[in-house]
């Protein structure tokens, strides 16, 4: 289904005209955060409510890309503005959507100081993201791929915490080295397939020695982004420092765009490379599995034990992806998006308790339960999905890696496993921590309960992780003809295999 | 020698500038007579410089198409040319427009804007030049009225030194200049480049070699290419902020163009043998250029070595030696002129009680005190550290295609690596402005010259993506004069 007015383009760009606004507010420094955060609230809830046009309007039953657009934009040079998306990419497009309202809600009161352009960065954010995700041509994807970081690098370094100057220079020069490396490669297949539209590229067979090369360039991009062990050292920085909303962002969006990058182009781009470096990848994947199990058992800050969680769970999210088989890339898919409800929904529920006794220590609670019995319900909701448990989104996908990994190696899938076991220690150990035990602390206990501002927060996450968790056809329909269709090009006589649901 | 329309035509925006230098002696030696008229008469000197700039450009688009080859085959003219032309006048423009009449800095005077004006005839002869001897008279007339202004701050020991720095080793490039075009007359056997490429066409004898090794390294100096680039950091410094900003945005333009005609057209027959030494100072000066600017305290030091790292992405464009390296190049210089012109514009608005200020802590805090301004300069050093979707990308994007084209990929590979350290200190000027508190905070205010060039500049760098396309085509077009 075509639509005849360019919707992709008004979703990516409609957060841009917030920006607009945004810059036109005057008045007292009050009136003019409390105008932004409305203005940005409204823009970016519009901008979700749009793009659910896009999953609604989707036919799962047809593989290619949908809702295309192509401009002249480069002309005579094969670089055109092509936009489009497919069942790999429309779900991250919502999730970007969706959780970008949800942050800017999740700020309203934890920042307060140049509100105005918080908002800014925010709406520009969302558009570099969406923009992202929907682009068909890989000069658009890569400005903003590193678009991104403009927006971020501000975020984290004017509101993030004591340490900020730090953790944004590791963030921002750590994913530009290795998207630099991205940026020649791209060069190098620009000049040999004289275009860089990415279906186009997806067709084109690059020598297996290219591969190789090539492979490598996109790999040092996406690992840092995902972030794979051993590079993974700028996120515990960048999460611990970010402000709460842009943690949710960072651990719910930025990370996908790894995951994303190697479906859309290693695999089928560079499919012999990829199988070439399958096995080197799920041993980073399972040191990255276990390794930051075991670190994130030792963190005695909330965020830091989350942060590494994430690493943990995004090695879950690259084994699936190199099985190379259809119930491993839909649960890689799955656990993604899976992944960035549930952190988000963890990151917020730091904030939470953060805003109240500005500690991220676990050892400076204990007890919550007592104070916030809601937040002790949704807390162990998420908590509960983070580790897998059946009836949450989290363990469809880590199911399906696992049965993908089975197929490629037994031994993949019992390494991951354990991972699953220290995933259920370190995060049940952080509840039992936080959540329970006897409230000594006085100011624990003096903590206010949610406010219907962060019960708002909370319910679409809820909801929606149960929903995943119960009904994953809703996710895996969707994706599952362009799962098919990458699976073919990579391996033309798996494409008769029927798709799992 | 005939002078016909067609010379008229070619030439009008150089007659123009002449014609207008000349009345300005005149205004500027005769019109001064107390403290009050002085200021008048700079402030009319001013005008008429920029009126100047302005009727330039507008001629420029008058010249004809084609080549056009005139006053005995010293000066030549084509679409590259013309181009660049438009862009050195645009630069001269931006330059000479952020100078207010009341700079201070030694500059009040209306020799200041003559010099100017004759350094930029000097340069749009350069890019003319089809000559070895008109290369280099071209050259030093753009030279020596620069090494004056450069050591106009009389009261300041440091432009003194930045004016004789220059000075002494421009005349030594200039030497090593002209040594190399006595070489490449004596094994040529001519001056003019149409000759001396054809006399390369079967190859190029040993002595040949040497004096366009000569020839280049002299050029090289110009545009402070490593390990050429030794005068950059310390006349940048030293000379007064506005003549910093012109020798930042404008006289790179004129030099990496007549490099290129001296490479692409002279040359043109030994590409192999001149590329490597591009190459090997295009990486020499995106190494110096990205770790010298690391540690420098002083924003004009530290936009010294980002120009020397600048050069050396252009020369990586150049090095190709490909219709792609030379378009890429175009463009490059295109997005060069606007960044320059544009952290000037907010270097020249730092001031603290009146003085200007220069050190890059000055910076602190600037995003609370003056949002615009800091927003402006953020959206510089974003687009300088070639971040997307910025003009500067683009040009950065252009150069290593032209690189990997031509089969250079461990070039653009360095080239990467730099710009992440690069990435670096721009940051760090981000930094400042935005994650810090400021101690004491700069003069209020935005003078109307600043604000206009601002505005236009950065309007250029942040929508750069909707006109690369055009510009590309262009930039393509306009390179086919060599191939």
């Amino acid at each position: 289904m075509i639509s005849s007015w360019p919707l992709l383009s008004v979703i990516t760009f409609l957060p841009l005209t917030g920006v607009l606004f945004l810059l036109l507010i005057r008045g007292n420094t009050e009136s003019v955060a409390a105008n932004a955060r409305l203005v940005a609230l409204w823009v970016s809830g519009f901008t979700f409510l749009l793009s659910l046009s896009l999953y609604f309007g989707f036919d799962a039953e047809m593989s290619g890309y949908q809702f295309e657009e192509r401009a002249d934009w480069i002309s005579g040079s094969g670089i055109s503005y092509h936009l489009g998306v497919d069942g790999i990419s429309m779900p991250f497009i919502l999730l970007s959507t969706f959780l970008t309202p949800l942050s800017i809600l999740a700020s309203w009161k934890s920042i307060t100081h140049r509100v105005r352009d918080y908002m800014i960065a925010f709406l520009v954010l969302e558009v570099m993201m969406v923009g992202m995700f929907a682009s068909l041509d890989m000069l658009m994807f890569y400005l903003f791929f590193e678009g991104v970081l403009i927006p971020m690098f501000i975020i984290i370094g004017v509101w993030g915490g004591a340490e900020r100057v730090y953790a944004a220079f590791k963030f921002f020069l750590y994913t530009l080295l290795g998207s630099v490396l991205m940026l020649v490669c791209m060069l190098v297949m620009y000049h040999l397939a004289g275009t860089t539209d990415i279906p186009a590229l997806a067709e084109f067979t690059f020598s297996p020695e290219l591969q190789f090369w090539l492979f490598l360039g996109f790999f040092a991009s996406f690992a840092v982004k995902v972030p794979m062990w051993p590079v993974h050292t700028w996120l515990p920085d960048a999460h611990v420092q970010a402000p709460t909303a842009g943690s949710m962002i960072l651990a719910g969006v930025l990370l996908k765009m790894g995951g994303y990058g190697f479906i859309r182009f290693s695999l089928p781009m560079f499919p012999d490379a990829s199988e070439y470096f399958a096995p080197f990848i799920f041993v980073l994947s399972i040191v990255a599995v276990i390794y930051t199990s075991l670190v994130a058992l030792a963190q005695s800050d909330m965020k830091k034990l989350i942060a590494y969680s994430s690493v943990a769970h995004m090695g879950f999210v690259t084994i699936g992806i190199f099985t190379l088989t259809e119930q491993g890339i839909a649960g890689a898919m799955f656990q993604m998006i899976s992944h960035g409800l549930v952190s988000a929904a963890l990151f917020f529920c730091v904030g939470v308790v953060y805003d109240r006794l500005h500690t991220r220590e676990i050892s400076a609670y204990g007890g919550v339960v007592d104070a916030m019995p809601r937040y002790a319900a949704f807390f162990m909701f998420m908590m509960l999905a983070s580790v897998g448990l059946p009836g949450t989104s989290g363990f469809v996908g880590e199911m399906l890696v696992l049965v993908g990994a089975w197929e490629a190696s037994h031994w993949v899938a019992i390494f991951a496993a354990t991972g699953l076991i220290l995933g259920a220690c370190y995060m049940l150990w952080l509840y039992r921590r936080v959540v329970f035990g006897r409230a000594e602390k006085p100011e624990v206990l003096e903590m206010a309960g949610l406010d219907r501002r962060e019960v708002m927060i909370f319910v679409p996450l809820t909801i929606l992780v149960l929903w995943f968790g119960v009904y994953p056809s809703t996710l895996l329909d969707v994706m599952a003809y362009s799962v098919s269709d990458i699976l073919a090009q990579l391996a033309p006589e798996l494409s008769v295999q029927t798709v799992m649901r | 020698m005939e002078f016909s329309q067609l010379t008229f035509s070619a030439a009008l925006p150089e007659f123009i500038l002449i014609a207008l230098a000349l009345v300005m002696v005149l205004v500027a030696a005769f019109a001064r007579q107390t403290q009050t008229e002085e200021h008048g008469t700079i402030k009319l000197v001013r005008t008429l410089s920029l009126l100047g700039y302005f009727a330039a450009f507008l001629a420029v688009f008058s010249v004809p198409d084609g080549r056009i080859v005139l006053f005995n085959d010293l000066f030549a003219v084509n679409d590259l040319v013309i181009y660049m032309k438009g862009l050195i006048l645009v630069g001269a423009f931006f330059a000479s427009w952020l100078v207010s009449e009341q700079w201070g800095e030694g500059i009040d005077r209306a020799e200041f804007h003559l010099l100017v004006l004759m350094a930029v005839i000097g340069m749009l002869l350069m890019v003319s030049a089809n000559d070895l001897i008109s290369l280099y008279m071209a050259l030093e007339l753009q030279s020596l009225p620069l090494y004056v202004v450069a050591a106009m701050r009389t009261s300041s020991l440091k432009s003194s030194e930045a004016g004789l720095k220059y000075f002494l080793l421009g005349a030594l490039s200039s030497g090593l200049l002209l040594y190399g075009a006595s070489l490449v007359y004596g094994f040529s056997g001519s001056t003019n480049f149409d000759a001396i490429a054809s006399s390369l066409s079967g190859g190029a004898s040993v002595g040949m070699v040497v004096g366009m090794v000569f020839l280049i390294s002299g050029l090289a100096f110009k545009i402070s290419a490593a390990p050429f680039h030794m005068w950059t950091p310390d006349v940048y410094e030293g000379a007064p902020t506005p003549v910093t900003a012109l020798f930042a945005i404008v006289p790179k333009v004129a030099g990496m163009t007549l490099l290129m005609n001296v490479t692409y057209s002279a040359f043109g027959n030994i590409t192999d043998q001149w590329a490597q030494i591009l190459i090997a100072l295009s990486v020499a000066s995106m190494i110096v250029g990205a770790t010298g600017a690391i540690m420098q305290q002083n924003i004009k030091r530290m936009l010294a070595y980002s120009s020397i790292a600048h050069m050396g992405y252009a020369l990586a464009g150049l090095a190709a030696g490909t219709s792609e390296g030379a378009s890429a190049v175009v463009i490059y210089m295109t997005t060069y002129v606007f960044m320059g012109a544009a952290a000037f514009g907010v270097i020249m608005t730092m001031r603290r009680e009146g003085t200007p200020v220069e050190k890059i802590s000055d910076l602190s805090g600037l995003s609370a005190t003056h949002p615009l301004l800091a927003a402006a300069m953020m959206i510089v050093m974003f687009s300088m550290a070639g971040i997307p979707p910025l003009a500067g990308f683009f040009g950065k994007w252009y150069v290593f295609l032209a690189a990997v084209n031509a089969g250079l990929i461990p070039l653009a590979v360095i080239g990467v690596l730099t710009s992440v350290i690069g990435a670096f200190y721009y940051l760090r000027i981000i930094r400042l402005m935005y994650f810090q508190d400021s101690d004491a905070p700069l003069d209020e205010g935005l003078s109307h010259q600043n604000r206009m060039v601002l505005v236009v500049s950065i309007g250029f760098l942040l929508l750069f993506f909707f006109g690369i396309g055009a510009l590309s085509q262009q930039a393509t077009s306009i390179v086919s004069v060599y191939f």
